[in-house]
């Protein structure tokens, strides 16, 4: 009895934390070189609606690559405004959020499902069956993503170069790196991991585009980046804490006589906690000197 | 040519172009509004609507006649708030995104006016005080942290919005509620409502509580010593803190002040909309008010002048956007895209040298072309 329940909490959390930890791994890389992106949570919301699209019309792997497509196509509206242009990144973030609620809303209401509309089942990817349960394909891509990315960051020329970039463009530039390129693809790189975290939530997980897709996972991301200290393997962990509160929450909904305490309440649990975490954590962590700075020469 | 003359070409070509210079804001915000348009003219067209008649419905229906300009002001008073609320915490160096859920807590704040009965006007003060008290309240959540922990605004804020939305919900649906309909919560008494200001429509006088509140925000931030402090701490941390400015001071003050316009901006909906002058399950007539307010104030400038004109527009928009619905079947939710893109222009600081850039290369190219 308590096996499965422990077992069924497991499952849950495990699928909550995909769209987080992905999303914070890519957000994890796009900081390391200096870009701030809180447009993420509307990369979130246009990939999980036109990633659920894709895949009603072409099949769940169609579906994947639509939603990584618009990840990498918003990711590079950003970096291109925020680099070439030296735009205002937190401005910038604003705005792509904004578009997205309208697009999103707007495009439920053409298809003629104002706030919600299910995924149809051919369109959903098949969950891998397992002696814990079913899971989704992409759990495990969750799984593998931090590890390469940390090997990329701590290990690799280009790790060390996208580095660079974030804690010195000045330096990075003199000695020959183009700043502004750097900084740009590790920012797409960022989108596109979001985009696959939005298609996965209408694609696999959740299996529907309602307007409130996203529900704050970009940003919980973001607080989850915060958490990591630019260490992809602590935003696995920090996307797995997350994942952990909100399976509670859905299974405190669940619990029979859990009418005692207001659905509203069980509700906030993610935000409160985001809140706690980012809190606790905050002053002991070292982000990039030049971060959320556009690059100039002098 | 005397050196008297040269002198006095020279400073008329200074002031010329010095002017031009202070053109540029506003230059750079009407070239981001036609982005904007037409970026949501593309996608009407994509998904088959005509964007000519869509347009045209909105912006007769914004400023066709009074009737519309009287809702299209109706619509802007809450935003001319919100605006502000991002715009005095822009102005301290901030990016404050809880606007959103200070106008809800605002909202419920003064609807609780309901349960006991003052003297006409006296009630509607009590009302606004309960709003700017709860929406001041609710700001320094973020505003602690930010203070204390280095906890970033737009993460902190974000959160307190989802635990507002989620706290209002309950507050709406189990505290609130009204005996009789179980889906709105109680509506606010007569005594404690804005009068109309135009008879036949929604516009009452909250308009003016809100031009009332972005002038004294002129004031404090243009005309007193705390203002210049909350700005110079905003323009470079570092600077105001070697002229002895508390910087801790200032963003505390900036996220008091702009909780106070959007609890403002919550008591303006439920004491100055008709007809019910309650709110409903779901929270339909607050949402996106704190998110719609951003536009206004980038559009804006992030200057309350500024802030006045772009909410006739945004509110405009919305106004306009029900007619649209109406008439061309566009959904409303279009509006929200064109602000979206409208920001997402805004945060070019070079907008206007990036447009003339590229409309001399495409121009000399079509030159090439012919010449050809």
């Amino acid at each position: 009895m308590i096996a499965s329940y422990i077992r069924s909490i497991l499952v849950i959390s495990l699928h909550a934390m995909v769209p987080i930890t992905l999303t914070a791994v890519g957000e994890v890389v796009g900081e390391t070189g200096g870009l701030f992106n809180i447009g993420l949570e509307g990369i979130l919301m246009l990939s999980g609606f036109l990633g659920g699209g894709g895949a009603v019309l072409g099949g769940p792997v169609v579906g994947l690559f639509v939603g990584m497509g618009v990840g990498a196509l918003v990711g590079l509206i950003f970096s291109v405004i925020n680099t070439y242009w030296k735009g205002n990144q937190m401005i910038t973030g604003i705005g792509i959020n904004l578009f997205a609620m309208g697009f999103v809303a707007f495009g439920l209401i053409v298809l003629g499902a104002p706030g919600f509309r299910a995924v149809s089942p051919a369109g959903r990817l098949p969950p891998i069956r397992t002696p814990a349960g079913s899971l989704s394909p992409i759990i495990f891509v969750a799984l593998g993503l931090p590890f390469l990315a940390y090997w990329f960051l701590k290990r690799t020329r280009a790790g060390l170069i996208l580095k660079a970039v974030g804690e010195s463009p000045e330096a990075a530039d003199v000695a020959g790196i183009r700043v502004n390129l750097v900084r740009l693809l590790a920012t797409t790189f960022g989108g596109v991991l979001a985009g696959l975290a939005g298609a996965y939530i209408s694609v696999s997980w959740i299996g529907s585009v309602t307007k409130g897709i996203s529900a704050g996972r970009g940003f919980i991301s973001l607080a989850t980046v915060v958490f990591s200290g630019l260490n992809p393997l602590l935003a696995l962990v920090g996307g797995f804490i997350f994942g952990l509160f909100e399976s509670v929450a859905t299974w405190i909904q669940n619990l029979p006589g859990s009418k005692a305490v207001p659905w509203q309440f069980v509700a906030m649990i993610p935000y409160v906690v985001t809140l706690l975490v980012v809190t606790g954590v905050i002053g002991r962590v070292r982000f990039p000197k030049a971060l959320g700075e556009p690059y100039k020469r002098e | 040519m005397s050196a008297d003359a040269m002198e006095s070409r020279l400073q008329a070509s200074t002031v010329a172009r010095r002017a031009l210079a202070g053109l540029n804001p506003v230059l750079e915000s009407l070239l981001a509004g036609v982005l904007g348009l037409l970026v949501g003219a593309l996608l009407m067209k994509i998904w088959g609507y005509d964007p000519w008649k869509a347009y045209h419905a909105l912006f007769v229906g914004a400023y066709g006649d009074s009737y519309g300009l009287a809702s299209s002001l109706a619509r802007g008073t809450p935003l001319i708030l919100t605006a502000l609320t991002f715009s005095i915490c822009v102005r301290a160096g901030m990016f404050n995104i809880g606007a959103e859920g200070q106008v809800y807590l605002g909202a419920m704040a003064a609807v609780t006016v309901g349960y006991f009965s003052l003297p006409p006007g006296l009630h509607l003060i009590v009302g606004l005080l309960f709003a700017i008290i709860a929406g001041a309240i609710w700001s320094l959540g973020p505003a602690i942290l930010k203070i204390t922990r280095g906890v970033h605004e737009v993460i902190s804020t974000i959160m307190f919005n989802w635990i507002s939305h989620f706290l209002c919900y309950y507050l709406v649906a189990n505290v609130l509620v009204d005996p009789i309909r179980g889906e709105k919560t109680i509506s606010v008494p007569r005594s404690a409502r804005f009068p109309i200001l135009m008879r036949g429509t929604d516009l009452s006088y909250s308009l003016f509580a809100a031009v009332a509140f972005a002038l004294v925000i002129y004031f404090i931030l243009w005309h007193t010593v705390t203002g210049y402090e909350v700005r110079a701490a905003g323009l470079s941390p570092t600077a105001a803190r070697y002229g002895g400015i508390s910087s801790k001071r200032t963003m505390l003050l900036g996220f008091i002040l702009g909780g106070m316009g959007a609890g403002l901006a919550g008591a303006c909906i439920v004491m100055g909309l008709p007809p019910t002058y309650a709110e409903f399950s779901g929270l339909p007539q607050i949402s996106n008010l704190g998110f719609d307010g951003m536009a206004v104030a980038m559009v804006g400038r992030t200057h309350p002048i500024g802030i006045l004109v772009a909410a006739v527009f945004f509110g405009g928009l919305t106004a306009g956007g029900r007619t649209m619905q109406i008439t061309a079947g566009v959904p409303l939710e279009m509006v929200r895209v064109v602000e979206g893109v409208i920001v997402t222009a805004m945060a070019i600081p070079e907008l206007v040298r990036l447009f003339r850039f590229v409309w001399r290369r495409s121009s000399s190219l079509f030159a090439f072309r012919r010449a050809r």
